[in-house]
């Protein structure tokens, strides 16, 4: 399979890689989040986060089938998370990042959140019924998922001297992180005129008033600097931490193929 | 078309009323609404099923509990339909599913988004615990007057 995106990509190839972005999206985030299962700092959270996880790989299952299904190559949404390499897989930089701290894992929580609960939302318009239903199923989890990393941003941000302190380093850190799913590449444009998505820069400026209302209230400063980290929903370049992430998350597969239960 | 000797929709949906939930086994997998239709498709019996959360990972177990109770009551061709929209929620659960949640101490969704009462003591003064519980579809709540700790099926 080619490493990027091709300048000009038919309907079809447009649609796969619109999918994988989205199933890819979740799957890296989704086990992102799972890393803290039996780490967390109380038990409450612990149970919060691999269900946040769960839903996510949930999404996932349906978003990599879709893609599959288009694709026609017979390929599944197990084939399409555990043998792919990681030039191939198309999320945004931000979900692949470590977790840090607690407070950072939270703090990309929210960025992601505030994102996904908008692309969502205009994804149920999409003119794709298949994709539409997707999203009015996983839009709901994703609001739910945004009310949880809200409170808890606003409840740390707005916390003792300490936890503001992270928090506002937790932000500093993501910042550059925040601008990529905002850019629109050939694949959204083509997507976008298909009426099958919206034009991801659509949604930047709901997507500010969110973060001036949660990270107001959180007593955090939203860094001005516009610069933006690019490559990871076109695997033009993602960060030396996917691979990482996917030498455990596809270890089974690769050391016993075929294994199932 | 259903032949003669097929059982009845009617009779499907009452034997698929005494499955229970894996997860909450007092209430049925009709009460929790995840079964959206039944039909016959020449002599196959076609059961529409829709996930509560799309991870959770009871919905395969639904799936098998459902063809093993079906093919236990000797329905030979059972298939599984995955059906995402309209997407589920708390608004299906039937009203005696509502009660035998408080009944077994999960107190049921409400629209306000919390639950309305202590489902031990009755009490309405109640607080959050945890956004999420011990499955994707429960929260944790802790009454302030008993003080015991209690599951809310969340409203979606």
């Amino acid at each position: 399979m080619a490493a990027a995106v091709k300048a000009a990509p038919t309907r079809e190839e447009a649609l796969v890689e619109f999918l994988l972005r989205l199933g890819d999206n979740t799957l890296i985030l989704g086990h992102r989040v799972s890393e803290w299962c039996g780490h967390a700092p109380v038990l409450e959270e612990d149970i919060a986060l691999a269900n946040t996880g769960l839903d996510l790989i949930g999404q996932t299952q349906l978003w990599l089938g879709l893609a599959g299904e288009v694709e026609g190559k017979g390929r599944t949404a197990d084939s399409l998370a555990f043998l792919r390499d990681v030039w191939d897989f198309r999320n945004i930089l931000l979900v692949e990042l470590p977790n840090g701290d607690f407070g950072r894992t939270l703090m990309r929580q929210f960025l992601f959140d505030a994102w996904h609960v908008l692309m969502l939302g205009r994804l149920t318009e999409s003119a794709d019924a298949r994709i539409a239903e997707i999203a009015h199923k996983a839009g709901k989890e994703a609001a739910y998922h945004l009310d949880r990393s809200s409170d808890l941003v606003i409840g740390l941000g707005d916390g003792t001297d300490e936890s503001r302190r992270r928090m506002q380093e937790a932000l500093d850190y993501l910042w550059p992180y925040v601008g990529e799913p905002f850019m629109p590449d050939a694949v959204d444009q083509l997507m976008a005129a298909e009426g099958v998505a919206p034009d991801p820069a659509s949604l930047r400026q709901e997507y500010d008033a969110t973060l001036r209302r949660v990270l107001g209230e959180a007593t955090l400063t939203i860094p001005q600097d516009p610069f933006a980290q690019l490559g990871g929903k076109t695997g033009v370049r993602h960060s030396e931490h996917l691979g990482h992430l996917l030498t455990e998350m596809q270890w089974l597969q690769r050391a016993y193929p075929g294994a199932s239960w | 078309m259903a032949s003669p000797q097929h059982p009845s929709i009617g009779q499907v949906w009452a034997w698929l009323d005494a499955v229970p939930d894996p997860e909450i086994p007092v209430i049925s997998l009709v009460d929790l609404g995840v079964i959206r239709e039944v039909r016959w498709e020449a002599d196959e019996l076609v059961v529409a099923v829709t996930p509560t959360y799309s991870g959770c990972p009871a919905t395969s177990v639904i799936n098998l509990d459902i063809e093993t109770a079906l093919r236990d009551r000797g329905v030979g061709k059972v298939r599984l339909e995955r059906r995402l929209a309209p997407p589920w929620t708390t608004d299906w659960l039937s009203e005696s599913g509502r009660a035998k949640l408080e009944a077994y101490g999960i107190a049921p969704p409400q629209p306000a988004g919390g639950p309305s009462r202590c489902p031990h003591c009755g009490a309405a003064s109640v607080s959050l615990v945890s956004q999420f519980g011990s499955t994707p579809c429960k929260a944790q709540w802790r009454c302030d007057a008993c003080l015991e700790p209690f599951d809310y099926f969340k409203c979606i």
